[in-house]
């Protein structure tokens, strides 16, 4: 297919993939694992085990809180040490469970696997993805069951597999598509009918051409569709990549499925085929380690709650000073202070960069160069909001759209004033939001 | 294997800011270094044909922005930013702006106001309305009109000349008054070769059409400004001579006259695309470039200056907030066009 698919504005920035020719290797066992219960959008995850308790791999550790929430197993066999909780990404505390490991490694008895998903109901599949307690693998870790489940009166009639991963320097999906392309064209075809969705796409951008001619060879005879789309960040948007694949817009506000649309993450579908066919919950997850001072950058098969430091062990150490240590990619990842956060289930990758890869970042007036603006997929004006912000103008800032900012970093990448545009965006969205709210709790009380 | 914790920097060496952690690398400095660069052809040019006395005027008033704005900035408290070479730009786009054999004084009176009443007192780079170059420029010709309209021809050595425009304006009136062969003589020699090497009085920046040309490309090839700006002016400019050409070739300079001519060129790549003072969006640049040269065609064509280029610029300039309001694009998904207040 020769059409280009591609979305309004976006940057080209450095690849920075040092990782993507490097087989995914597990990981061995470690002796301590720190599982935090909050590491999905939602309720926390309610301990269904005592301190002392001995558990199995696969076990069922907590049970979500809430229909929007995760189910959370054992990533190993052993004890649990302690019910305390950990640092996470953003530098406030999670409730976490800490599993001493009895180096044995046993596994529960899994979970019957449906061989017959061609037939089974919708529903048991459903089902199966909320107890294997399934997040969204690639961004923000949305429980997955929930967004399977679109309100009455959506109808999905296209699902959309996020394979673009257009953040410099990751390649875990890369690499999973590389290795499992079967399992997660099946796991593509399983989602496809919890949502009875009729067309499948696959969305890879052209800078994968490996990837992109597996798939295709691979799904062939299946109904799931392969598509290469133009290299432009943040083309894994899902605004974005939902807008390259059908030219549906989705409605300022609103999400895919306002459109028709679900994306998924091939992290995420192939998540759901080992829970569907091997009965397995979600305990693992591909991670991309990498990043100019990173020894030997790598992808590695984690166990939820190995920590940062392990995963860097892994692959070798430090060679230079790293002076950033990022939790995702360096487009829209946290800067984190601390190796010892624990690997979660959105944890796509690791990223050290040395202090010759930061830019200073002295910001200065704007020069309403419009650089900004013409990058902004979402078609805002940074330029303008930002100064409206700057001047704490949050109710104007309202008006021109400020909410639909994605903070995919498109502006601030290629502003030359070097202006702090995602924080400004982020700081009017918190300050709408909340307006909003007491304006809503307002009216009800 | 290496102990993942010596090689951190220390936690309060660690820096942790909001992403996006990698940048394009742009800056201010590099945009205002490569704009100064385009204009050196022209520069050249102008050394070329009016030699020394161009080059002081260049570096004084380069000179003295970069002074004035060094001076400003202690005076009123503000870090010193002569870095991003915004002042240094001024000073050359000013020192374009006027005759070669200005006076020393004259480059430091048009270098304060330029910086200080057109950049500074707005709060420095980025929040000025008008272009500072222009600002200078324009209260100059208002304040010593006798100094701003001493013009040389090149090569006749300091003879003061008209500018072609000046010439064709004082035939036009000539020739409204009956007296029409001087000027029907004039447009059928018209020494286009001569204008487009800068064989032409004028201010020293306005001369060789072809060093402008060659660095206003460059300009939009790097995409420094938005290339709807000189594009649309120079049409507009054109079509609006044309017009008047067509109907009356006796009175009229063709269109080519009028591109070629003055500060037209000058003015379309390096003044009025200046970012700072022009609009955002595509379209507000489209209006604001055609508003341009309407106003540029009406004064040529029918006004008492010779001359209006700057004065376009800076009354579009004035404009400019309004038309970035009125021309806000919709955001992707946004169902209609959002009224946007002020
Ligand atoms: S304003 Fe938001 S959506 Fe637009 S480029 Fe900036 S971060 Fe991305
Ligand atoms: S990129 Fe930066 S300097 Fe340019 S218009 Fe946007 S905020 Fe202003």
């Amino acid at each position: 297919m020769s059409k280009i698919f591609r979305f309004y504005g976006g940057i080209h920035p450095q690849d920075a993939k040092l990782a993507s020719h490097r087989p995914i290797l597990a990981a061995p066992l470690l002796e301590k694992y720190t599982v935090p219960l909050q590491m999905h959008i939602g309720a926390p995850a309610k301990s269904l085990v005592q301190k002392g308790q001995k558990v199995l791999r696969g076990q069922l550790l907590a049970e979500p809180g809430s229909y929007v929430s995760a189910a959370i197993h054992s990533p190993v066999s052993g004890v649990i040490k302690e019910q305390s909780s950990c640092l996470s990404v953003s530098g406030t505390q999670w409730p976490a469970l800490i599993i001493e490991s009895d180096g044995e490694d046993q596994s529960q008895e899994p979970m019957p696997a449906i061989s017959d998903w061609q037939e089974a109901d919708p529903a048991l599949l459903l089902k199966r993805v909320a107890e294997a307690g399934i997040v969204g693998k690639g961004g923000a870790a949305f429980p997955t069951h929930v967004k399977l489940a679109p309100p009455e009166g959506k109808s999905i009639d296209t699902l959309i597999i996020n394979g673009v991963e257009c953040e410099p320097g990751l390649s875990a999906d890369h690499r999973l598509m590389l290795e499992k392309p079967e399992e997660i064209i099946t796991g593509a075809l399983i989602v496809a009918r919890i949502l009875k969705a009729k067309n499948i796409y696959l969305g890879i951008e052209n800078n994968k051409p490996d990837a992109l001619k597996l798939m295709r060879d691979k799904a062939a005879h299946s109904a799931l569709q392969p598509r290469g789309l133009k290299v432009r960040y943040p083309q894994g948007a899902e605004k974005q990549l939902v807008y390259a694949l059908t030219k549906r817009k989705v409605p300022s506000g609103g999400l895919p499925m306002d459109v028709g649309c679900v994306v998924q993450n091939v992290a995420t579908v192939y998540a759901i085929y080992e829970a569907v066919l091997k009965g397995k919950p979600l305990y693992e997850r591909v991670t991309t380690v990498t990043g100019d001072p990173v020894v030997n950058p790598g992808n590695f098969l984690l166990r939820i709650g190995s920590s940062y430091a392990d995963a860097l062990q892994l692959a070798g150490g430090l060679k230079e000073e790293a002076a950033k240590i990022i939790s995702g990619g360096p487009m829209m990842g946290i800067a984190v202070y601390s190796l010892d956060i624990p690997v979660t289930k959105n944890c796509s990758g690791l990223m050290f960069l040395s202090s010759s890869q930061l830019s200073q970042f002295q910001s200065k007036a704007c020069i309403r160069c419009a650089r900004c603006n013409d990058a902004c997929p979402m078609q805002l004006m940074p330029s303008i909001l930002s100064t409206q912000i700057e001047n704490e103008r949050f109710e104007l800032a309202e008006t021109w759209n400020v909410l639909d900012c994605i903070e995919c970093g498109c502006c601030a990448y290629v502003c030359p004033a070097k202006r702090p545009l995602v924080q400004h965006m982020r700081r009017a969205k918190t300050e709408v939001i909340a307006k909003r709210q007491s304006e809503a709790a307002k009216k009800t009380s | 294997m290496t102990d993942p914790e010596i090689r951190i920097a220390g936690s309060e060496r660690l820096i942790v800011s909001s992403s996006p952690h990698f940048h394009s690398g742009a800056s201010v400095g590099n945009i205002m270094l490569l704009v100064i660069l385009t204009l050196l052809p022209a520069c050249l040019a102008a050394v070329y044909h009016f030699g020394l006395p161009a080059f002081r005027v260049l570096a004084l008033c380069m000179l003295f922005c970069v002074g004035g704005e060094a001076f400003f900035s202690k005076c009123m408290k503000k870090p010193l930013e002569i870095n991003d070479f915004s002042a240094l730009l001024t000073g050359l786009l000013l020192g374009m702006n006027l005759p070669p054999g200005t006076p020393s004084w004259i480059c430091l009176v048009g270098s304060l106001i330029a910086i200080g009443i057109g950049k500074m007192v707005y709060g420095g780079i980025g929040y000025n309305p008008f272009n500072p170059a222009l600002v200078g420029r324009a209260a100059l010709l208002v304040s010593f009109p006798q100094v701003m309209n001493t013009w040389q021809t090149p090569g006749l050595d300091a003879m003061s000349s008209a500018t072609p425009l000046q010439e064709l304006g004082l035939l036009q009136q000539n020739a409204l008054a009956g007296d029409g062969a001087a000027l029907r003589e004039f447009l059928q020699n018209i020494p286009y070769r001569d204008y487009l090497l800068g064989k032409m009085g004028g201010s020293l920046g306005e001369t060789c059409a072809l060093a402008l040309i060659l660095g206003g490309l460059v300009l939009i090839a790097l995409r420094i400004i938005r290339w709807q700006i000189p594009v649309f002016m120079l049409a507009t400019v054109a079509a609006c001579s044309a017009l008047a050409w067509l109907a009356k070739p006796d009175l009229y300079a063709p269109p080519q006259f009028h591109l070629l001519s003055g500060g037209l060129l000058l003015g379309a790549f390096f003044m009025a695309s200046d970012p700072v003072t022009s609009p955002m969006s595509r379209l507000g640049a489209t209006i604001f470039a055609i508003g341009c040269g309407l106003i540029i065609s009406a004064i040529r064509l029918w006004g008492n200056y010779p001359e209006g280029v700057s004065f376009a610029i800076l009354i579009m300039n004035a404009l400019t907030p309004l038309l970035d309001r009125a021309t806000a694009g919709k955001p992707f998904g946004a169902q209609k066009k959002v009224v946007k207040n002020a």
